[in-house]
């Protein structure tokens, strides 16, 4: 075991981590540890853009943005987090600008924008150009304009260590943070780092499902390294089904595609988002065009022999818009189905695609103990995090905002913490709880395998609580996923060694799933109501009387050993805006 | 809207089950061994399936060892660079039907770099060449309130070398970087080209200079394997000739 010290340490290098490492190495001692190399995180699949009321080609203002991210997560945002994520957006995207990326140009020199589902002029009037882009390969650019800042910082990165536990240690009767302890991919080694201020932007936990947009290795290891020390998740049962992903594989196509102009049809070649949408039509928002989607399918005017998808129709579209603005997803078309977009409709189905919910934070990005109490030295940004900005359903573009927006501010307010702080000194064995893990899966000689476990809960949260939920549903799947983590402790390994054991690591990921999906599903099944991405047939409308409050998931060992989750709530903060029913 | 081909295509797929496969892969374990040595494994895959799948099906159901890396799974992360039956490829961009399924496919970690385990490299000295080329805009005096502004055609200059995802499917290619790993390589190069072509950019000479070098860009000599096997479409060799040309012409 080797112990490391820094003031701040990051743990991830998407656009979260490298956006708060630019910020912290200039103020701090800061290392970030990545699970992967940096440019290889999930950032670089976002494709769309990032929005910002520049209005560089059309009236527009921060307050416009503020409205559309409240109602679009359908009033669970927090709306004096929404309100700094729209303000802000507009230095976070002429940040990004001087330090380099190329985005796409008006006939003026200046950033131009594009229309994206959600963002409308004058609350709900008509589509916006909000969406500040680079062809549709924004995600990439960002990563990768990031990247090119932390080696013009110097930013020292430890590459392929992944973090498995993060140290608390109560000092005065308050839970602070001491530091994380990693494993070394390359040697097997374990190492602790004890550090100041700690900041989680390890992305997202898409991986539980079967059909989804998610990088392999998006498994939520900081949301499971929070929760396995008794700190709250928010709103997890609030998850993210992207209206177009390729039929079957679940890769995303833009949604920048239907702000270009592309449309969504069925098997009569019907525009059917004009029932669902009037006004916003093809640019509804997500949660409502993939509900639409399945509604179709479900009444039989899905396509294809099964009837299992709908298309996404770009041929009406010049061949040189489809170029300049979307090379990348037409490539992908023709790479994986072999189809030629310009002459043939893409066949798309929802993929699960993004977590609203995470570990929660204020919005300095410290994470909290419990609805107001912070934990000292202790931050999350991005997809880990739920602000919450994004509430019961993100809008497009506002990801790749919030890693931008909030990376930046915990970043800054992580090494301002970790100046004025001294270190917590570290518990006995610090690394005790890392050692055993990994030896017990290295040594056990349990008969199931990681990867049949893994695909039965991928396909029971397909099945379970993707789009539709009813209380069947969802009860099948939190007694499916309590089977899985009995059997889990009964997993090993083929792979013994030390050196690049990915077997083991997919074996802990495996872990991960399964304790998040257990606290997404028992989320979803306490929420009796209907919710931007969270649908309950059972409970078709919003309720705001009962359910207008973010969940709080707390892990609870009993005196038997056992864990459970145990739920509370917490209110929702609101400023402008009261609810109102949900149009598009 | 056109008539979907998709039905086509999935009635012929109905006809055709999977296919048996024959994947050859080099395998090298240190730990176990320290000889390199070639294994194969049959598994059943449906050919519009990615090489990718394959070795995750041999991961998954027969040989747990198997270690390579991979994220995304669609060609945008650049983990996942492998010589796939002699060529540099994606895993994930490379499906089994259009590299002749009927043969053994072979797959071995892609070459001048370190192997550290199956088809898993050392990139230190890839992402070493990139760092040292100053891959970040550097400019000068006041920052402007608002964005710099860029006409379409100055942003349009640099947009083939912005796509690059880092993956060392090019360098890892070039023979002259086989053999003399001081050789900057083609990934660091086209990372140049997209700052020195950038209009925005003020350190153009730097980098020329840091590429006139003993190891710079007169070690190309344009085989095109770059080019050839860069999964993004870049014109690699191009790129390159361009920065050649400019250290010529000192424009740029």
């Amino acid at each position: 075991m080797k112990i490391h010290k820094y003031d701040t340490v990051i743990v991830g290098a998407g656009g979260a981590g490298m956006r708060a490492a630019i910020e912290a190495t200039k103020r701090s001692r800061t290392a970030v540890l990545t699970k992967l190399y940096p440019t290889r995180s999930h950032t670089g699949a976002a494709q769309g853009g990032m929005a910002a009321a520049l209005a560089n080609v059309e009236d527009d203002n921060w307050e416009w943005h503020t409205f559309d991210t409240v109602k679009g997560g359908d009033y669970l945002v927090d709306q004096d987090a929404a309100e700094i994520l729209a303000k802000e957006a507009i230095d976070a995207v002429l940040d990004l600008e001087k330090m380099g990326l190329p985005f796409n140009r008006t006939p003026d020199g200046t950033i131009d924008q594009r229309r994206f589902g959600g963002h409308s002029r004058n609350h709900g009037e008509a589509p916006v150009r909000r969406s500040c882009y680079a062809a549709d390969r924004t995600g990439h650019m960002i990563l990768q304009t990031l990247y090119q800042n932390c080696v013009k910082e110097g930013v020292e990165f430890f590459n392929e260590f992944y973090v498995l536990d993060q140290l608390l240690v109560e000092v005065d009767g308050v839970k602070k943070s001491a530091g994380v302890v990693a494993y070394e991919l390359a040697t097997g080694e374990i190492h602790v780092f004890q550090a100041k201020a700690v900041i989680y932007a390890s992305g997202g936990t898409g991986k539980f499902f079967k059909v989804t947009s998610n990088a392999h290795t998006l498994t939520g290891d900081g949301q499971a390294a929070c929760y396995r020390r008794g700190l709250p998740l928010e709103d997890m049962e609030f998850f993210q089904f992207h209206p177009t992903g390729i039929w079957r594989m679940g890769i995303l196509l833009t949604e920048g595609a239907r702000g270009e102009g592309g449309i969504l049809r069925n098997k009569d070649g019907e525009r059917f988002m004009e029932k669902y949408a009037p006004v916003m039509k093809d640019l509804a928002s997500r949660d409502v065009v993939s509900r639409s989607i399945y509604t179709e399918i479900r009444e039989g005017r899905g396509c294809g022999p099964a009837g299992d998808h709908v298309y996404l129709d770009l041929t009406h579209l010049p061949p040189e818009q489809l170029d300049a603005k979307l090379p990348d997803i037409t490539e992908f078309a023709r790479t994986y189905l072999g189809i030629e977009p310009y002459t043939d409709p893409i066949p798309i189905q929802p993929t699960a695609h993004y977590a609203m919910g995470g570990i929660p934070t204020n919005v300095e990005g410290e994470v909290l103990a419990d609805n107001t109490t912070v934990v000292p030295g202790l931050y999350a940004a991005g997809e880990v995090a739920c602000v919450s900005v994004h509430g019961a359903n993100r809008l497009g573009t506002n990801s790749l905002l919030d890693i931008n927006v909030f990376g930046k501010r915990s970043g800054i307010a992580a090494a301002k913490y970790a100046a004025e702080n001294d270190y917590v000194e570290l518990p006995e064995n610090p690394a005790q709880q890392v050692a055993d893990l990994v030896e017990h899966l290295r040594n056990s000689t349990g008969t199931e395998r990681v990867a049949d476990l893994r695909l039965e809960l991928q396909e029971t949260m397909d099945a379970n609580v993707m789009v539709f939920r009813t209380e069947q549903t969802i009860k099948t799947a939190v007694e499916k996923i309590a089977e899985l983590r009995e059997r889990y402790k009964n997993v090993s390994v083929q792979d013994k060694g030390k050196r690049f054991n990915t077997d083991l690591l997919e074996a802990i990921e495996l872990g991960n799933l399964l304790d998040l999906a257990e606290v997404m599903a028992v989320s979803a099944l306490a929420r009796k109501e209907s919710r931007g991405g969270h649908y309950r047939e059972d409970y078709p409308n919003r309720d705001d009387v009962n359910f207008m409050r973010h969940t709080m998931a707390y892990r609870e060992v009993g005196a038997d050993g056992k864990d459970s989750v145990r739920l509370d709530y917490k209110p929702v903060v609101v400023t402008r805006y009261q609810p109102m029913e949900r149009k598009y | 809207m056109a008539t979907p081909t998709l039905d086509k295509m999935e009635a012929a797929a109905a006809a055709s089950p999977y296919i048996t496969v024959t994947f050859r892969i080099r395998r090298y374990n240190p730990e176990v061994s320290a000889e390199a040595e070639w294994q194969d494994f049959q598994i059943e895959i449906d050919p519009k399936e990615r090489v990718l799948d394959g070795l995750h099906k041999i991961k998954w159901d027969l040989d747990g060892t198997l270690t390579f890396r991979r994220s995304c799974a669609h060609g945008i992360c650049g983990s996942d660079a492998m010589r796939i039956n002699g060529k540099n490829r994606l895993a994930c961009k490379t499906l089994i039907k259009d590299i002749n399924p009927e043969k053994p496919i072979t797959v071995e970690a892609i070459k001048g770099l370190t192997v550290m385990k199956d088809l898993v490299v050392d990139m230190e000295p890839f992402f070493q060449a990139y760092r040292d080329v100053m891959p970040f805009l550097v400019t000068k005096g006041n920052e402007p309130t608002r964005e710099r502004l860029q006409s379409a055609e100055d942003r349009e200059r640099f947009d083939d070398t912005t796509k690059c995802i880092l993956c060392a499917a090019c360098t890892s290619s070039c023979p002259v970087f086989w053999n003399d790993g001081q050789y900057f390589g083609p990934a660091a190069i086209v990372n140049a080209h997209r700052f020195i072509f950038d209009s925005r950019d003020e350190a153009g000479e730097q980098r020329l200079e840091i590429l006139n070098d003993k190891d710079g860009v007169w070690r190309c000599r344009t085989t095109f394997n770059c080019t050839d096997a860069c999964p993004r479409g870049i014109e690699v060799t191009k790129a390159i000739q361009e920065v050649k040309r400019a250290l010529i012409t000192r424009r740029f």
